[in-house]
């Protein structure tokens, strides 16, 4: 990652980083490397490219599947949270465990007997519509990407972190300085992070893709795990029990400066004063508070009348969290990876244990966070709370912090990478197996589809990364909560209605699909207009701050949308497919006999010999 | 309902195969859906009640930030886990029971 620096520059910069932060990271983009080469070498046909040969044994597939579960949102962003919002922010970790259980019980049984390599390719064989396919593909690009550009800010800011002592001004780099309005700030350029990420993961799926990123995933699983639950431990050992962190109590006048207390908070027997900006104990520690209650505060109501409108946020937040994760390609692409039935529900049981294990870590540090280091309160995004889980092992001061803080940024490094590698395989599997091997050449050979594969892969990965180095102004959560809340109102529904209700027709499909997904894109886009007041080129009419501060209801109904939009979606999935059940597919019976009976029956094959038959 | 001539690959294609087939794990994926949903979402609810006593202390916590920052996930590796035992169970008596091909159900 420092290859292109000339060698004179290179010394002085690194003289400048903590080496253990620099050791470690280094030596995580290596091993993931590393890895990624050496399983490129077994991958040699084109199932192994797609679907890993579909022999991926139930420890490496768990370990995979919750490792590309962990994305950045999850290591960082849940502490940040959590150190933020408090309890309201502990819903998060909660629905992105459900939401894999849902998956669970209603859609990765039948999608796994009905044997589609990608999402488009359930979706024709349901339908019988190459229409419908051209359709699923779209919306895997499209909820793919939407979900990339996160890790991307991700790992931009946690690269632009390590360097953050780095001063390239003056020198030879002086042109690759991050710049403010024109001038030339110390620190390292946001993208030279997500080139790194970008660079480094596709050429990882490029050389052995799926099967060549399982191994790598599984790796970064464990990586992670260690890297959250280390500090965990330590900081535990050190200042007092998780109960000890939430019972604190602390002032909030502000007053204090903030320096003053991170340096005496947690020994000290007073309460410690917290910045203004910090919410009070209360708010923190009980329900319906900063997060859930924004809108109604903004409209001046009291605290009990804004209660009804934080318990709305609170379900619709619920719906969109698990909905949405049961709607994400990445994550349905890996159930075809197992050998068989049984070996799939197994492995769905360890990733359950494995991801929720991990989750109980992060709003531990986000306590911790809010009792040792309540300076980060004054910052915003990525240089305040949500660098908490990097920073925060660094108060344990001397060596111990520099080797956990290292520790926790190889985990962040592992977060993006192996969530962005899921993302590109899935996006990467829709483009040369669906678009190219199905649509613009359904004669061509496996060897022509796995090269397809390899120049697809380069491609997707240079356009996430070119539409990542674009997305610094947004906030990684917003962006994550956005891609779910779509997923929710489109993938969602047409998986749990085409499995479960014969009466789905394609037009009744995708009519919900599409206006499910575009309403929620609609709605959370109008609420995201305002992180841009302010802006010069924002025209003052869609500037709502006024509307929203009249509404609160209609405020919350669109930054929280799953509440309508999943109902919506299905509705017209049920009125629109009875209005046109005449042209139900034919065959439907064998359809939902694939779907439903057990494997050992045989009667995949016999649909499929039916089916060429033809 | 069949003859005995059309043998147990007919009774796989037959319509009351499927809609048994489709009930039963309806059935299994509803009843654990509802054990975790009724859990889930009676969270909010309660917050909203009887805040006062959710509230309650415990080591620290408050009886609301333990039930849903800690002991949430092993209750949902408790509903997985019952759900793969019990739908393991329920394929191999489907496979059995169209493998003999009496369609007596369970």
């Amino acid at each position: 990652m420092i290859a292109w620096m000339p060698g004179q520059g290179m010394g002085a910069m690194l003289a400048a980083v903590d080496p253990w932060i620099l050791g470690w990271s280094l030596l995580t983009v290596l091993v993931t490397l590393g890895l990624g080469y050496w399983a490129a070498g077994k991958a040699r046909t084109a199932s192994d490219f797609f679907v890993a040969g579909r022999g991926v044994s139930v420890g490496w597939n768990a370990s995979a599947i919750s490792g590309e579960y962990l994305s950045a949102a999850s290591f960082m962003g849940v502490a940040g949270m959590v150190m933020s919002s408090g309890y309201d922010a502990l819903w998060y970790p909660v629905c992105y465990a459900c939401g894999y259980l849902f998956l669970l019980l209603f859609i990765a049984g039948p999608l796994r007997r009905f044997g589609a390599y990608t999402i488009p390719d359930f979706a024709e064989g349901r339908y019988d519509s190459p229409l419908f396919r051209k359709i699923a593909v779209l919306f895997v690009l499209f909820i793919g990407f939407f979900y990339t550009m996160p890790q991307m800010k991700g790992a931009g800011t946690t690269l632009a972190y390590i360097f953050q002592s780095v001063d390239l001004r003056g020198g030879w780099l002086d042109i690759l300085a991050p710049r403010s309005n024109g001038v030339a700030m110390a620190g390292f350029p946001y993208w030279a992070g997500v080139v790194v990420v970008g660079a480094v993961i596709t050429l990882n799926v490029a050389l052995g893709g799926m099967k060549g990123i399982t191994l790598v995933q599984a790796f970064q699983y464990w990586l992670k795990l260690f890297a959250i639950s280390v500090p965990v431990f330590v900081l535990l050992s050190v200042y007092g029990g998780y109960g000890k962190q939430l019972a604190t109590p602390h002032a909030t006048t502000g007053g204090a400066t903030a320096s003053a207390l991170a340096a005496g908070a947690g020994a000290d027997p007073a309460p410690a004063v917290l910045p203004a900006k910090a919410p009070s104990d209360d708010a923190w520690r009980h329900p319906f508070g900063p997060l859930t209650t924004k809108a109604a505060k903004a409209a001046k109501l009291s605290a009990a009348d804004s209660r009804p409108y934080a318990l709305l946020y609170t379900y619709s937040l619920i719906i969109a969290v698990v909905c949405g994760t049961a709607g994400l390609p990445h994550i349905l692409v890996r159930f075809y990876t197992n050998p068989d039935g049984v070996s799939a529900k197994r492995t769905t049981m360890w990733v359950m244990i494995l991801i929720g294990v991990f989750y109980v870590f992060p709003p531990v540090l986000g306590a911790f966070g809010r009792n040792l280091m309540p300076s980060l309160y004054d910052g915003v995004g990525v240089r305040g709370t949500d660098k908490v889980v990097l920073e925060l092992p660094s108060v344990l001061g001397g060596q111990m912090g520099s080797i956990l803080s290292g520790i926790a940024c190889a985990g962040a490094f592992a977060a993006f990478m192996s969530t962005f590698s899921g993302l590109l395989v899935s996006m990467t599997g829709a483009l040369a197996h669906d678009v190219y091997g199905r649509m613009l050449r359904p004669g061509s050979t496996a060897t022509e589809r796995m090269r397809m594969f390899k120049v697809c892969a380069f491609a997707v990965g240079g356009v996430a990364t070119v539409l990542g180095c674009f997305v610094e102004p947004l906030d990684i959560n917003f962006m994550v909560g956005q891609a779910f809340a779509i997923a929710a109102a489109s993938y969602f529904p047409l998986l749990f209605m085409s499995v479960w209700w014969r009466g789905m027709t394609m037009a009744g499909a995708a009519t919900g699909m599409l206006t499910g997904g575009a309403c929620s894109l609609f709605a959370v886009s109008l609420t995201s207009l305002s992180a841009f007041v302010g802006k010069p080129w924002l025209p003052s009419a869609l500037d709502l701050t006024a509307f929203w501060a009249a509404h609160p209801l209609l405020r919350i109904l669109c930054e929280q949308p799953a509440v309508w939009c999943v109902p919506l979606a299905i509705g017209l999935m049920v009125v629109v497919s009875w209005s046109t059940r005449s042209r139900v597919p034919s065959d439907i019976r064998m359809k939902m006999l694939v779907l439903h009976a057990p494997e050992a029956l045989g009667l995949k094959q016999e649909y499929v010999r039916e089916h060429e038959g033809h | 309902m069949k003859s005995n001539k059309e043998g147990p690959s007919d009774l796989v294609h037959s319509e009351e195969f499927l809609a048994g087939l489709k009930r039963r794990q309806l059935a299994l994926s509803v009843g654990c859906a509802l054990a975790f949903l009724v859990v889930l979402l009676a969270m909010p609810a309660l917050n909203y009640l009887v805040p006062g006593w959710m509230a309650h202390e415990v080591a620290g916590f408050t009886f609301s930030w333990l039930v849903l920052g800690v002991l949430f996930f092993p209750f949902v590796w408790v509903v997985a886990w019952v759900f793969i035992q019990r739908s393991i169970r329920l394929e191999e008596a489907e496979v059995a029971r169209a493998r003999q091909g009496t369609g007596v159900g369970r």
